[in-house]
């Protein structure tokens, strides 16, 4: 059956709730919960690898963590439509809801990493106002293991909201698996440009960048594969490849994620690297602002795919 | 467990919405949302075209995607009735199941929690007919229990050819479609 016209009775914008489902609160959160997966991943390696890690590595990045996850998680609690219920979240496990894993995940992430925080400044840091010896010579005692639990945490909690959406069967934009890894690609990416933003020295700084490079390298070739993997799909896979191909989202994709989020910082940070130029603001916040791009429009574009031509 | 399923007979309904207005009245539905509508899909060339009435709401899943995405298990399939139904006191808004849903079939109310059509469970419990069933003029709803081969909507759908929306999506709908 090949509808030519259809037209609806008794419809208004409430009755297709899908028009509106998650907005700018939630592509917040995906961002920033990228972005601390990414600090803890890359400065928790850092712990463990070298005795003396740079600057922005040693107590900088792990610092703001919490910062960047408090606002993070207050975004999400905005979203949240019936708010006095959130505690609901901690008195169920539900193994099919990545949503709940993800709460679960949030719960081990906030202690942990302000404990890591903790622990990173009493030993690399200035000293803080007050009386925080007793803490901070607790929590550095404990600074690799900690630094370990950060490491795998940040990846559980960089992974889990690409699952998520890729969970939602409703939605065939977001029926890839490799959602989960592009979002933990982009926000280790994310993580490794505001360290560089962090970082003083300028050696450490180009490194960074060309850490950053290889990053957005792995986060194109994942992004590739998603196209691919839906383009060759069924017709719903296919209809929502054309979102981004040709479609209405076709010139945001190109524009603020592809050109200006991946390609345009890639290039700038390799001719730094190999001119030994001076290192400049753009590229890192160019991904940053990528970042936060790739979360909106696939939030957007996953929101306007579907099943069936009808409805 | 039963379970609860729903035919709409295609050839009898005039898509008079009676249904739509039954059941705001029923069940106390926020202004500006409805549980149901009824889409009218007219293919063809003029002149030779057809009009299908397609009145739509929860497809009570036996493959719920809502149920699996709910992380706090406020969406739930109700054992005594196999129908997917929701606990106010549970939901926190978080609008997982209205993103897994390919129906499109649940809102948030004014309240902050997930709504849906619920099959008048409520009215079911007392022994009555949901209200859209009760209204309808041309008795083209009919809501039965699927495991008992006795009940009249067993029967109709061992007699007549139907169909279901978007089957593709693979959650099992519980709603038929009688050609």
């Amino acid at each position: 059956m090949n509808p030519s016209e259809v037209s609806v009775i008794g419809a208004n914008p409430g009755i297709s709730p899908s028009l509106h489902i998650w907005g700018w609160e939630i592509a917040a959160y995906l961002f920033l919960g990228g972005l601390v997966a990414g600090l803890l991943v890359i400065s928790g390696l850092a712990h463990r690898k070298s005795e003396r890690p740079a600057e922005s590595l040693a107590w900088r990045g792990p610092a703001l963590v919490p910062v960047l996850l408090t606002v993070g998680m207050v975004s999400l609690f905005l979203d949240l439509e019936h708010k006095l219920h959130f505690y609901r979240f901690y008195l169920a496990f539900r193994i099919t809801s990545p949503m709940s894993w993800g709460a679960w995940i949030l719960l081990l992430v906030y202690p942990a990493s302000i404990l890591f925080a903790l622990a990173a400044v009493g030993e690399f840091g200035p000293k803080l106002p007050g009386d925080w010896d007793l803490v901070t010579e607790l929590a550095a005692a404990v600074r690799r293991p900690l630094a370990a639990v950060n490491v795998a945490l940040g990846v559980a909690l960089g992974i889990y909201t690409g699952i998520l959406l890729s969970s939602l069967g409703a939605r065939p934009f977001w029926n890839t698996p490799l959602l989960g890894p592009l979002f933990l690609l982009s926000g280790l990416s994310g993580g490794a440009a505001l360290l560089i933003l962090l970082e003083p020295s300028r050696e450490a700084q180009l490194r960074l960048g060309m850490l950053d490079v290889k990053l957005i390298g792995a986060e194109s070739a994942t992004l590739a594969l998603i196209l691919i993997g839906l383009s060759s799909g069924g017709a719903a896979q296919r209809a929502a490849a054309q979102l981004v191909l040709g479609g209405s989202f076709t010139a945001v994709f190109w524009i603020a994620i592809v050109m200006m989020g991946l390609a345009l910082p890639a290039t700038i940070e390799l001719f730094h690297r190999f001119k030994r130029a001076q290192a400049s603001f753009y590229p890192a916040a160019l991904v940053l602002l990528g970042g936060f791009a790739l979360r909106m429009i696939i939030l957007l574009a996953g929101q306007a795919s579907r099943w069936g031509t009808l409805q | 467990m039963a379970r609860y399923a729903m035919t709409i007979d295609t050839r009898t309904c005039m898509g008079c919405t009676s249904c739509v207005v039954a059941c705001k009245v029923e069940n106390q539905v926020d202004t500006p949302f409805f549980r149901n509508c009824v889409v009218q899909q007219i293919s063809g060339e003029f002149p030779d075209l057809r009009l299908v009435n397609i009145r739509e709401n929860c497809n009570m899943c036996s493959e719920a995607a809502c149920v699996a995405n709910c992380p706090t298990g406020a969406s739930h399939i109700e054992p005594k009735w196999g129908l997917v139904e929701i606990d106010e006191s549970l939901c926190t808004g978080c609008k997982a199941c209205i993103a897994a849903c390919p129906y499109d079939a649940r809102f948030i109310n004014r309240k902050g929690y997930a709504e849906k059509c619920t099959f008048c469970l409520p009215r079911l419990k007392e022994g009555l007919d949901p209200a859209c069933v009760a209204t309808c003029p041309c008795q083209a709803i009919t809501v039965g229990d699927l495991k008992d081969p006795s009940s009249k909507i067993a029967s109709l759908l061992a007699m007549r050819k139907y169909w279901t929306l978007k089957p593709e999506a693979g959650t099992q709908p519980n709603v038929f479609y009688l050609e």
